[in-house]
């Protein structure tokens, strides 16, 4: 929205006066550059107008480059005040996408008429206006001499880089990171390795201006501090976060899902000091629900884990950036995972709610479908992926499942916490025709992975295993303790399900759990900023 | 090209040194032996207690645990450890 009173900035004028619109009375702003036919068409008018309503209302020309200022002045003979805009600031403030702008303020800076280009009927209108406004009587100019419309310019203050330079240096004010200065024979892109900021792939480097660009995409002030960052303890502010998120990849309308992600993750319930500094290989795995899936252009089809889209390549990359940059969690330190895995690097997946028979992940955890939503899960940072092309009932497929989930972390790894099925289109068709909901899966899963706590004991031949404590077994324990049932999952509930994936192929993808529950790590759910 | 600047990303905290604290000569007075909860580490460290009372009866044992491995020991825990004695034996395990 255009501001609907005249920023108050000082500029001036060509006998060095300086002064700042509108000086205590009415004011008819006209903003020009040289080399725009449509500023020449309408100079003449706007000195006329100087000319006779001169005394009642300040009236002048703002123009947008010196050199050329001055040449409008002499190719017109104009002896209106034409204020020196070269810095842009007020054309930015004023937020002018057009030469000419004519903008008419009342004395308190009110913007009572504002019209772009040239149209016949807009300066008509105009001067009708002033008659009234001034009581002066009307100018005699005769309308017929002038086109009927022609369109403007574009605005200096909109170039690119202008505009760019501009919005950093206006939020610039705002700003308080510490910049850092490169050599003239410095590589940023070298740089920004040396500095061991990058994950091992090049990022962008954070450039102020494309700094300022990202926290467009957010309401939120770049001082605010969106979360305290694991392991360093160190606070995050938003400026900090979209400058990761530049590094990323990101364009600025992702930011607030990362801000939203980022806080997730520097909850308690989610513990990100013991997800990055685990042997086990775990990583935040975001999934994204709502409207903002669309928005953004997230990819929920074909390729839905894997590469090739930018939404979900960055906005996992920054969240894994900030996590490094800003908390300190970086390989080989605090990050002491033994293996690692690809979705270290990012793991952002977006589920294809319309293509799903049951709630999305977020409507089951109490939000509205309209709202959009990110869930962190720590979890296991590659996915492994269940091939069934032979099931046609949801009784089959589903015990496919508790078979393939039976030997997740190990199979005589039990009482696990959560785990994340990626469930595939043509999977959930095969759930669907036999009306399954989510709970008769989840109890399927269970019903078939189960085991007898004397199959879970270690032994010689298959060296893990539960220790007799850890199953709850007593010293000498009988057959019947030893016979029990004992479950995958503590919950049911743990057991988190979305549909994502390409339409053909019958597969699900499992993201087996890390130490999961309170005493470790918790999935996390935050709602995401709305800006429209 | 004027010169290339960037917002630095990260947490801005200069390198933050810490000096360990000095090793005693000889284990006296209050010795806290830290569990973090790996398995077996209750293991070790009650061998290592039952040795401390044989070789070295003028040392008070005080035994403590974190209540998960999983996260960073609690602030009060951390607290009362140093309190309560003058060094810590912690046991990693697996």
């Amino acid at each position: 929205m255009k501001p609907s009173a005249l920023p108050r900035i000082a500029l001036r004028d060509q006998h060095g006066r300086d002064w700042t619109p509108p000086s205590g009375r009415d004011a008819l702003l006209c903003f020009v550059h040289d080399g725009c036919p449509t500023c020449d068409l309408t100079l003449p008018i706007l000195e006329r107008l100087y000319r006779h309503f001169g005394g009642a209302l300040d009236i002048a020309a703002i123009g947008q480059e010196a050199a050329g200022n001055a040449a409008l002045l002499k190719r017109h003979r104009l002896t209106l005040p034409m204020l020196d805009d070269s810095a842009l600031k007020l054309s930015f403030a004023a937020e002018i996408e057009i030469v000419p702008t004519v903008i008419l303020a009342a004395a308190d800076g009110t913007i009572v008429r504002r019209f772009e280009g040239f149209d016949r009927g807009d300066w008509r209108d105009l001067v009708a206006h002033l008659v009234v406004r001034t009581a002066v009587a009307a100018p005699e100019i005769d309308w017929d001499e002038f086109p009927e419309t022609r369109p403007g310019c574009g605005s200096r203050s909109v170039e690119p880089e202008i505009a760019e330079r501009l919005a950093a240096e206006a939020a610039g004010r705002r700003m308080g990171a510490r910049r850092i200065a490169l050599g003239a024979a410095q590589d940023p892109f070298e740089f920004m390795f040396e500095q061991g900021l990058t994950d091992g792939l090049p990022v962008i480097p954070p450039t102020p201006e494309r700094v300022a660009a990202m926290l467009a995409g957010t309401r939120r002030d770049p001082l605010e501090v969106v979360a305290i960052v694991p392991p360093n303890l160190a606070p995050a502010t938003v400026e900090k976060v979209a400058a990761n998120a530049v590094m990323a990849g990101c364009r600025p309308e992702y930011l607030p899902v990362v801000l939203a992600a980022l806080e997730a993750a520097c909850t308690d319930s989610f513990n990100a000091h013991g997800i990055m500094a685990t042997t086990a290989g775990a990583t935040p795995i975001m999934v994204v629900n709502g409207p903002i899936r669309r928005r953004l252009g997230m990819n929920m089809g074909m390729q839905a884990l894997g590469s090739g889209f930018r939404p979900n390549a960055t906005i996992g990359r920054a969240l894994k950036l900030a996590l490094r940059n800003i908390g300190g969690a970086r390989p080989g330190e605090i990050e002491r995972s033994t293996l690692g895995a690809a979705g270290k690097f990012t793991m952002c997946v977006a589920e294809w709610e319309e293509r799903s028979p049951w709630e999305p992940l977020h409507v089951e955890r109490g939000f509205a479908r309209g709202e959009s939503v990110v869930t962190l899960f720590g979890l296991e940072a590659g996915s492994h992926q269940m091939s069934d092309h032979t099931a046609r009932t949801a009784r089959a497929l589903g015990g496919s499942l508790g078979a393939f989930l039976a030997a997740a972390t190990h199979p005589r790894a039990y009482r696990l916490g959560e785990v994340l099925l990626v469930i595939s289109p043509e999977h959930a068709d095969t759930f669907a025709r036999d009306k399954w909901s989510k709970a008769q899966i989840r109890e399927r899963i269970l019903e078939v992975s189960a085991r007898r706590a004397r199959d879970l004991l270690p032994g010689p031949e298959i060296g893990e295993g539960m220790s007799p404590a850890m199953l709850g077994l007593g010293a000498s324990p009988g057959a019947a303790e030893l016979d029990a049932l004992v479950m995958k999952f503590r919950k049911p509930e743990n057991i988190a399900m979305i549909v994502a994936g390409g339409e053909a192929g019958k597969f699900t993808a499992v993201f087996g759990g890390w130490f999961g529950g309170p005493a470790g790590s918790m999935s996390v759910s935050r709602r995401i900023e709305e800006v429209p | 090209m004027s010169a290339f600047e960037i917002v630095d990303p990260t947490a801005e905290l200069a390198p933050v040194r810490r000096t360990l604290a000095r090793r005693p000569a000889a284990l006296r007075g209050r010795v806290a032996l830290l569990d973090i909860r790996k398995p077996r580490g209750d293991v070790l460290l009650d061998r290592l207690a039952a040795r401390l009372a044989e070789r070295l009866p003028g040392v008070e044992v005080k035994r403590f645990s974190k209540p998960t491995f999983a996260k960073p020991a609690p602030e009060d825990l951390r607290k009362r450890i140093a309190e309560e004695s003058d060094c810590v034996i912690e046991a990693l395990a697996d």
